[in-house]
């Protein structure tokens, strides 16, 4: 028996596959490449649409009404856009966030670029690196609690501190004029390491010897720097200016553990406007229409960025 | 000093490597120096937590500007995490007493893993799909992908609330998990270029002896990128677990908040106008454990994907 089995074998290895392509209906679905590839992509593609397309356009129709969840929506055209253009509150939001994001992009930029030479010129370790990415790792409302602690009048370990140095003690977040640049210097904490870690990986692209040359040409450091590692690190710079500069437009999470848009209004972001006309006064027309002008904003952003920077080539090719 | 032109290590370009036998060298001093005051900015801030933490809470004003906790005790972490009876005499000392951490810890690995574990197989489906399957309407689907990556999440969340609660999910796991759970355009992406970099000659002899695009995808393609997966797991559950905005929005209640939420939750509850700053420091040390423990055994990993990713 096992003799006669073994006999049919070859036979049946051999023309099995003709026959069985006619075997039609589950094979078509097992090797049909298109049936294939809408079958892996399904699960995607319906997260997709429901999550991200629809509720795109759905933003912009929400935007065109009058809508407190409680009535049906009622359409109003572009109402809300011309209330948005009158509203003093928009344009102040506006103005802080602006603000918020000069303090943080450039402050941010220079210490990632020291840190980043530092890195690739004497401590390489992975370690150190660890180090340094720490604060982005951790969540921003444990960041943001973290420093409110810090900065206590009264308990903080900062302002103890201050008040032992002879400084005295600094209300941080209750100030009016430094609620926001403390806001900002939580943020360029945590992402410090990361824009450095970006820079440092631009930087290890640039061959060593273009560096010999310019030492034998007789460049110091600091002109190796400008005329060389800058230049050459520019798709890298674009990237982090463009992703931290539309990352800092939407600060939201260190807000709303901190000082919740006071005092008098002084950190009242964009993104934290926005949540208050949504999600405490429940006007989700006029939140849609001010989140649709911030996605305007972020997108002449980027474009003039990308322009200004030429991002697309490096000197290297 | 007439050696200076012949030793490389006084002119020091951005990769040189720096000499030792310099006799002293100020530059590589003051570098180790800037990176050492780094060092200790990016982890003081959590040193004063975990000290706060480990703080007896009557100590807090006396011990402000000490650098280690007076009377350390483990106190704090106990009542947050529930382990100390509600009847106990210490529990009245601190302006609120009933912190339910363990349960928002719980939540959050919930959430975590509904969000993340989905959302990489799913992903990692399309990727595989966009990487090597030709349909129609491919390049159009990818690009749609693409662009979905412009629009502020803030955009987003307004609709999308609607949609949850419409759906009668508010406050629910799904609810919070949904929009993470089928895909994330940065998870396909990521996944489509490490596919495309490896070379497709072993899934096409694959596909010369007959297997099927699911055998292949299963067999060959998630077995051959186990560490890119692994790294975009690692990434996408960090993200996870330090989410705020949207489990915010949608994940309110105490049942199903999230650690995030209810940190922010317990900084708001203000008894007398002072929070419980031990028990609070406590919990953040708690959010960050599984932080310190995922950069302690995959420290490289996660240091080489972000830097190569820059995700956000």
């Amino acid at each position: 028996m096992p003799s006669g089995a073994r006999l049919e074998s070859p036979q049946s290895l051999v023309p099995s596959r003709p026959l069985r392509r006619r075997t039609s209906f589950l094979h078509v679905i097992r090797f049909n490449e298109a049936i294939c590839a809408w079958i892996f992509i399904a699960p995607a593609l319906l997260g997709f649409a429901t999550f991200y397309l629809i509720p795109a356009f759905r933003a912009l129709y929400i935007s065109l009404t009058d809508w407190n969840l409680l009535r049906a929506p009622k359409f109003i055209a572009m109402a809300n856009y011309s209330r948005l253009w009158d509203d003093s509150n928009f344009w102040n939001s506006m103005k802080v966030t602006l603000l918020y994001v000069l303090y943080n992009i450039p402050i941010q930029t220079v210490i990632g670029l020291l840190l980043a030479v530092l890195l690739a010129r004497i401590g390489r370790s992975v370690v150190l690196r660890s180090i340094i990415l720490a604060p982005y790792l951790i969540a921003n409302v444990i960041a943001a609690i973290i420093w409110f602690w810090m900065l206590d009048p009264i308990l903080g370990f900062g302002n103890a501190v201050l008040q032992w140095v002879g400084i005295g003690r600094i209300p941080f977040f209750t100030d009016q004029q430094l609620a926001l640049p403390t806001i900002a210097v939580v943020n360029i904490w945590r992402h410090m390491g990361l824009t450095a870690l970006l820079f440092y990986t631009g930087m290890q692209a640039i061959p060593k010897d273009i560096y010999e040359a310019a030492r034998i040409e007789g460049a110091g450091p600091w002109r190796s720097f400008f005329n060389i590692t800058l230049p050459l690190i520019r798709p890298t710079m674009v990237f982090v200016l463009v992703t931290s500069i539309i990352g800092s437009f939407q600060v939201f999470d260190t807000i709303a553990v901190t000082t919740l848009g006071g005092p008098n209004y002084s950190t009242r972001t964009i993104v934290w406007y926005i949540y208050e006309n949504g999600f405490v006064n429940f006007r989700m027309g006029y939140a849609s229409a001010l989140s649709c002008a911030l996605f305007v904003c972020l997108a002449i952003v980027t474009l003039v960025q990308m322009r200004i920077l030429r991002s697309g080539h490096s000197e290297l090719g | 000093m007439a050696s200076n032109t012949e030793t490389p290590s006084s002119r020091l370009t951005p990769f040189a490597p720096i000499r030792v036998n310099s006799r002293f060298n100020v530059s590589l001093w003051s570098g180790w120096l800037v990176l050492a005051v780094f060092a200790v900015i990016s982890l003081g801030p959590m040193w004063i937590a975990i000290k706060t933490a480990l703080s007896d809470s009557s100590t807090l004003f006396s011990g402000a500007s000490s650098l280690l906790p007076q009377h350390p005790t483990l106190f704090n972490f106990e009542r947050v995490m529930g382990l100390i009876s509600r009847t106990d005499p210490r529990l009245e000392q601190t302006s609120f007493g009933k912190v339910d951490f363990y349960r928002a810890l719980l939540n959050s690995f919930a959430f975590t893993l509904l969000a993340v574990v989905p959302q990489i197989s799913f992903s990692a489906m399309a990727a595989y799909a966009f990487a090597r399957l030709r349909f129609f309407g491919h390049r159009l689907i990818f690009f749609l992908f693409l662009a979905a990556t412009m629009v502020p999440g803030v955009v987003l969340f307004i609709p999308n609330f609607i949609l949850i609660k419409d759906l009668g999910w508010l406050n629910t796991y799904q609810g919070m998990a949904a929009p993470y759970a089928l895909m994330t355009p940065f998870a396909v992406f990521f996944l489509r270029q490490m596919f495309l970099s490896t070379p497709k000659e072993l899934e096409e002899s694959a596909r010369i002896d007959g297997a099927s695009y699911f055998a292949i995808f299963f067999r060959i393609v998630v077995p051959v990128h186990r560490s890119a997966l692994a790294t975009l797991t690692i990434l996408a559950g960090l993200n996870a677990w330090n989410e705020f905005f949207w489990p915010f929005l949608v994940g309110r209640d105490e049942s199903v908040r999230v650690m995030a939420v209810a940190i922010n939750a317990f900084r708001a509850q203000q008894a007398g106008g002072v929070p419980d700053w031990s028990g609070l420091m406590a919990c953040t040390v708690l959010g960050i454990v599984p932080v310190a423990i995922l950069l302690v055994f995959f420290g490289r990993k996660v240091v080489e994907s972000l830097q190569y990713t820059g995700y956000r």
